[in-house]
Parts: C-alpha cells; structure tokens; sequence
C-alpha cells in the first residue's frame, strides 16, 4: 500500500459531492484526474482524512456552446476531449493549441481541467491558457455559488481562491474577439517534460491593422501564471511589426518576471527562453489574426 | 476505514474482490487478480510500465485507485493474444528486437495499442511522442519505434 489510510466516498450528484465537502472540510482532498494527486499521496506527501471522488459527476463532465459564441466547460473534462472536441477547436483555438503540451496521453486520458487550474502548478499549462483567455471560474459550495476570474484564482504556488468548503465546477470562456490571432509554445528538455519556459498569447486587431489587444501569459518564470501587461502595451495600439514584437519581447523577459533557475535552467536562460519565444509566439498570433496563417 | 466492494471486467472476464480503497489499480491487478503482467516501476506516474486500458484508454494503474475502476473494462498485456496467437503488436515487438529485458514492455505494447487506434497511420515523431510517457532503459526505443511501425501496418491490412 503506498497511500495513507482515509475515507473514501464517491458522491453520485454535485449536491452530495458539496455537502460531503462541507462535512469534512479541510481534511478533505477532491479526487479528480488524480495525475498530481495521487502520486504525492503515493509518496505519503499528501494523507488526507477523506478523498472525495468527484469521477462520478456526469454533470460536470459536459462542453456547451453558449449562443454568444463562448463555451461552458465543465470541471471534470478531460484533457483529451479539450484535445479532440471541435466546439473547443473552433471556439477556443488557443486551448486546442495547448492541450497537446500537457504530459502524455495517458496523463491527458484522466487528467482534466478542473483539477489542473484547481492544482495550480504555475508549470502547468492550463492554468495559463484560462488567464489568456478570461476564463472566469464556477465555484460552488453547498447553498451558493461565486464567479471567479482566471487572473483572481491563482493566488500562488498550488494556491488559489478556492475556500476548503468549495469546488471548482465550471469554466466559461468568452468568445473570441473578432480579427484575433493566438498561439502557444512551450520549451521542454523531451517531449512531455515540464515546461522550461512557455507562453500562452492572444492579440486582436483594430480595422486599421493597429493591435487593439494583447495577452501574454507565461508559465514556469514565476510562482503563478505570469501575465505581462506592460509588454501588451508596448503593443496595443501599434502596427505589428518585427520591432514591436521585440521590444515587448525585451521588456516581458526583462521586466516583468522573475524566473528561479534550476540545474537543468538558470533564470537567465529562462529569461533568454522566454524572449525568443514571445518573438515566435507573437508573429504567429498576428499572422493569424490577419488571416494569413 | 471501511472495506469497498468493487467490480472489474479485465480481459473480459469479470473479477469481485472486497478491498481498502487506498489499494493502487496496479497493486490489485497483481496482488488481488495475480495478474503480474502489469509491472510496477516508478508507482509515482513517471515511468509507464504500469499502463494499461482502462475504458479503452490508456492509463497509468499507479495513478488510479482500485475503487475508481468499480464498473470499469480494463485491458492488461494478458489480454492481448488471443486464440494462442500474439497481437500484432506483440508479434512485431518480437520480430523488431523491440524489447530486451520486457521490464517496460506490458507498459509500451498498451501505450502503443492505444496511441494505433487513437493514429493508425502515426508518422515516426507521433509514435516517439505517443511512446515518450513510457521509459526503457534497455533499448534505446530503436527497435520500439521500429515495431510500432510494422504494426501500424499489419494492423492495417488486418481490419
């Protein structure tokens, strides 16, 4: 036996799902695709008292299309159907791109995006994607409910603003803007490895061709997914052009991370990673949002 | 703590066993089903030797409790020949040198069962990025690469 002893229930409605929650509170753990879960209570890291299986909630485990062109995805989706539905294809092409990148396929076969925005690894891809996209976040807990947006949630390494009492069970993603582009890119020493330096990016543009909008969000340079803002700036407004796109690339990797090197990557490597990524990312994102790629 | 009672169909005969529901899918499949075919490396999701089907798809047995597979039709390597005759895939893993000390090979033939149905026709990267969740330390994944290749074809040619 390699976990700890505990309690295991495996609720068949959210409603009991919540309540068994508010019973156990903090000594509960939810189980969702277990990929980071499990192996840390294999290493006894994690023993919780009681591990709520929320596997059975068909309700959670559903895509809709909203008629405003944005989606509804619920918390125990599976990495492999964000990979494989064409809803999430044609309405969120910058999640389509990313799934890819998360771990192996038969990681993508249990994991789901619920319980990767709720791990909040800031190595993890999805976490990300959802703040690129304006993902806002369901949170339930017995008798009520909140909305949360992606850029509130992540609170810090494997933190967020979920309370003991809640559970993360919806995730609705806006339409995308029109002429928009997107693109996502990832460095890792083999395929599936954790990402070294990567970047979640969507632009939009204004009919003058100028940038109206721009999103880079990194993963792996901090302790949460990283957004630059000020780099955006130096975009927004400007005709995109292999300049603009360096000097936001100079100042994101410059000034507004700060990577922790590690032996396989020092923070100056990760900032050099991350330069040449946004440069990469940035002309494809354009390139689509003009209809050219 | 109270003893579950869970159901599985593994290589489609039906198992009921009485278990602690911190026991591992991989433990029970070797512990409780005597079904040692499914090795046990890591027990931490890094290795992939204890890959098998579960629902048709692969998954690491390590990563999953006994009690989630409740209901569940699970695929080892014991289910792979049928009527005397190895898969395929087993068959060109012979063929291809595709294995030395077999250590990791019951995770790379469902790993590779898996990655064929979902891409029969996978182009050399997709099979070496189909294949990248599963270690061997023997190989150098040549011969693996190589099998997965011959049976993509005879898999083929036998639908």
């Amino acid at each position: 036996m390699k976990p700890a002893p505990f309690d295991y229930l495996a609720p068949e409605s959210l409603d009991a799902a919540l309540e068994a929650l508010a019973r156990h509170g903090g000594d509960a753990k939810l189980l969702a695709g277990g990929q980071s879960l499990i192996p840390v209570m294999n290493f006894r890291l994690a023993q919780p008292a009681v591990l709520i299986d929320l596997n059975r909630l068909r309700e959670l485990d559903q895509i809709r299309a909203d008629d405003d062109g944005g989606l509804r995805i619920g918390a125990m989706t599976r990495q492999r159907t964000l990979e494989r539905d064409p809803r999430i294809a044609e309405r969120a092409p910058l999640l389509h791109e990313a799934v890819p990148f998360i771990a192996h396929p038969q990681i993508r076969n249990r994991g789901t995006l619920g319980g990767s925005l709720a791990h909040a690894d800031p190595a993890a891809e999805l976490p990300a994607v959802a703040v690129a996209l304006r993902a806002r976040l369901r949170l339930r807990r017995a008798g009520g409910e909140r909305w949360v947006e992606a850029r509130d949630f992540f609170a810090g390494l494997l933190t967020t603003a979920l309370e003991p009492d809640e559970i993360l069970v919806e995730v609705a993603l806006p339409p995308p803007a029109p002429r928009s582009g997107w693109a996502f890119l990832e460095v890792a020493r083999r395929h599936g490895d954790y990402a070294q330096v990567g970047l979640a990016a969507g632009v939009s543009l204004d009919d003058a061709g100028r940038c109206r909008e721009a999103r880079l969000v990194y993963l792996s340079v901090g302790d949460r997914p990283v957004e630059a803002r000020e780099a955006a700036r130096l975009l927004e407004g400007t005709t995109p052009s292999d300049e603009t796109v360096a000097a936001a690339a100079d100042k994101a990797s410059q000034d507004e991370m700060d990577p922790t090197g590690d032996i396989h990557a020092s923070a100056d490597f990760k900032r050099h990673l991350a330069r040449v990524l946004t440069k990469r990312v940035l002309r494809r994102a354009f390139a689509r949002a003009k209809g050219e790629a | 703590m109270t003893a579950h009672r869970v159901r599985v169909t593994v290589n489609e005969r039906v198992y009921e066993r009485e278990i602690e529901p911190r026991l591992l899918l991989s433990d029970f499949l070797r512990h409780e089903l005597g079904l040692t075919g499914t090795h046990v490396g890591c027990e931490h999701g890094v290795c992939g030797a204890c890959t098998v089907l579960v629902d048709g798809l692969a998954a690491r047995s390590c990563l999953m409790l006994a009690v989630q597979a409740n209901g569940a039709e699970l695929v080892t390597v014991e289910g792979l020949m049928k009527d005397g005759q190895l898969h395929p895939l087993q068959q060109a893993f012979h063929e291809h040198h595709g294995l030395q000390c077999g250590f990791c090979t019951p995770g790379m033939l469902l790993t590779a069962l898996d990655l064929l149905r979902t891409n029969p026709r996978p182009t050399e990267v997709e099979i070496r990025q189909g294949l990248s969740a599963v270690l061997c330390r023997c190989t150098g994944y040549q011969g693996i690469v190589k099998a997965v290749e011959a049976a993509a074809v005879a898999l083929r040619s036998s639908r």
